[in-house]
């Protein structure tokens, strides 16, 4: 291509001609040699942009000013002995610690097993045509989101002030079966748990309620047409696809419910927080011991945040990948 | 028996609330007929199709799918309503096809033919995969088995539709106007594979603005209007020589 081009233009062939003469004449085979001078693929060398690039001085002030901070945050850490690492480390797998974290993990996942299924039921129950029926859920859901999750804790511990004997039986006065002392019932185990499970089945029921809500009607109509049965239709059709909208808020409250149940420390169930709370309550390392179940915490919750990325794709086969990255970068533009 | 009609329609009546959309639909299909429906959007046409597997319920008249009340039983003089289990196994010997297509989104469109006969029928799975295999074949699909439907033309998608209604093998096959939601170039691909599937000798009602297709492929056009069944007959008769002036009117509006 280059060599033909010399060879054609009056230029390189006369290399000693004055500028002058660069006459109208010589100017037309010049303004056509532009289009295939940039096939090569590279485009006309002359052409090529090399301009100077925007500056960005703020984000890169601001860029310094965060490396600054996070120097100064680190070196601090390091040469401020009140941090007392050496007691972080070796708090971190003691048996309390542990026995604490055991405790959370345990609360996590009894009421976040109960609280799904009880949020099944509501989310069912809301959708009934029934009035009475899709009203007492409606009314759940708005008893146990619009009071604080502590004061449903303090109240569930304390419920043998308003109910001291819990029987089972006919109401209104009928025959009792069997009768229970309330302060023997009630454990602070079971009235954590109770607390942590019931708040989080409104939450749970709302995130149901909106997966199955969000399963396109004619995809029911299509169920239905080829003979599938309510149960297989919902089995089948409309659980899989609700799960796609469900699982990442779970996740979400899965991960919010860790930390949450550490709310249950005012019951003096020995889970992290609480556990760490004995520990220097003895020892006054406060500070340490904080940072030991923040650890655990953290861990914790990193391990479910990945957990909670396998299940999204799990439940979302036809998802478009390059969809995901284009969000990510997205993302990514708008934090930089 | 087999002279039997396969779908019999007596003053079949519908509304919602006040809203009186069937208003005594009086129709019958034999068997191998290809029966398409025309008529201006809100006269009831797709609303007569969803009664006949009894997506709808219609409030009084009759009907009857190979001799069997849909939805009911009759004992002596009353109607009993059929169980779950019972209207369904009803609805599976009538294939459906839909405007929107309506395929399940989280299967491919292999699974999304198998699922019927599988959970349904319960018949093996081996059995199910090379019939849904061949049926996706013969609608000219063979190469996009694990293709999930967002990855599909609408074409695409409503020839998988038509596979999956057939993998139940119905008896009967309904169209609700499955090519509306088409662009105009895929129209083409769907009315093939319904073409070759009356050439079969299906009996089909196809709710359809497709008046080419209805003269070319049907055996009987009915043109509703209202609630009602304004006028039918032989297709060339209905278009060529419509006898009630709102069939004139709006043929010459179609056409």
């Amino acid at each position: 291509m280059r060599t033909d081009h010399s060879a054609d233009d009056p230029k390189s062939a006369a290399p000693d001609e004055p500028p002058e003469s660069a006459s109208p004449t010589e100017s037309a085979p010049e303004g056509t040699r532009h289009p295939s001078a940039t096939t090569d693929g590279l485009g006309d060398p002359d052409l090529t942009i090399r301009a100077i690039p925007q500056r960005h001085p703020f984000r890169r002030l601001a860029a310094v000013v965060i490396a600054v901070l996070i120097a100064a945050g680190l070196w601090s850490a390091i040469t401020n002995p009140r941090y007392e690492w050496d007691v972080v480390a070796e708090w971190l797998t003691a048996e309390t610690i542990v026995k604490g974290l055991l405790k959370t993990l345990e609360l996590t996942a009894m009421a976040m097993a109960i609280g799904t299924l009880l949020g099944i039921v509501l989310a069912v129950m809301s959708g009934s045509r029934n009035r009475l029926v899709s009203g007492s859920a409606t009314a759940y859901i708005w008893f146990f989101r619009g009071t604080p999750l502590l004061v449903q804790l303090i109240f569930w511990f304390n419920i043998s002030a308003l109910y001291p004997q819990i029987s089972l039986g006919v109401p209104f006065g009928g025959p009792v079966f069997a009768s229970f002392d309330a302060n023997e019932l009630i454990t602070p185990m079971t009235a954590g748990l109770l607390g942590l499970a019931l708040n989080e089945a409104a939450y749970m029921a709302e995130i149901v309620r909106a997966g199955i809500i969000s399963v396109p009607p004619g995809q029911l109509q299509a169920a239905t047409a080829l003979g599938m049965t309510n149960l297989q239709t919902t089995r089948k059709i409309v659980l899989p696809q609700a799960m796609r909208v469900i699982v990442p808020p779970t996740g979400n409250q899965t991960i919010s419910l860790l930390k949450t149940s550490s709310l249950v420390s005012v019951l003096a169930i020995p889970e992290l927080l609480y556990s760490s709370q004995i520990v220097y309550a003895r020892t006054f390392q406060t500070i340490p011991l904080l940072i030991t179940a923040s650890i655990w915490y953290l861990l914790v919750t990193s391990i479910l945040t990945v957990l909670q990325g396998f299940l999204e794709r799990r439940f979302s086969p036809d998802a478009d990948r390059p969809d995901r990255r284009r969000t990510r970068l997205r993302l990514r533009k708008a934090l930089t | 028996m087999t002279t039997q009609p396969l779908v019999v329609a007596e003053k079949v009546r519908k509304s919602y609330g006040r809203n009186d959309v069937l208003k005594g639909i009086d129709l019958e299909v034999r068997r191998g007929e290809v029966v398409c429906v025309i008529g201006p959007s809100g006269s009831g046409k797709s609303t007569f199709l969803r009664c006949i597997n009894h997506l709808e319920r219609i409030q009084s008249g009759r009907l009857w799918v190979d001799g069997s009340l849909v939805g009911y039983r009759q004992v002596g003089d009353r109607l009993h309503e059929l169980s779950e289990r019972e209207v369904s196994r009803q609805r599976a010997e009538i294939g459906m096809v839909f405007q929107d297509f309506n395929l399940f989104s989280h299967y491919t469109a292999l699974e999304n033919v198998m699922v019927g006969p599988l959970l349904v029928r319960g018949e093996p799975r081996e059995a199910v995969r090379a019939r849904a295999t061949e049926l996706l074949r013969r609608v000219g699909l063979g190469d996009k088995l694990g293709a999930y439907p967002r990855r599909l033309s609408g074409g695409q998608q409503q020839r998988v539709a038509i596979a999956r209604a057939l993998a139940m093998r119905p008896k009967l096959m309904l169209f609700d106007e499955p090519t509306s939601a088409l662009d105009p170039e895929l129209v083409g691909e769907v009315l093939d594979v319904m073409r070759d599937l009356a050439d079969e000798g299906l009996t089909m009602i196809v709710v359809t603005h497709e008046v080419g297709f209805a003269r070319e492929v049907g055996d009987t056009l009915v043109f509703m209007d209202g609630g009602v069944v304004v006028e039918s007959g032989p297709p060339a008769d209905v278009i060529n020589n419509p006898r009630q002036d709102r069939t004139k009117a709006f043929l010459s509006k179609v056409l």
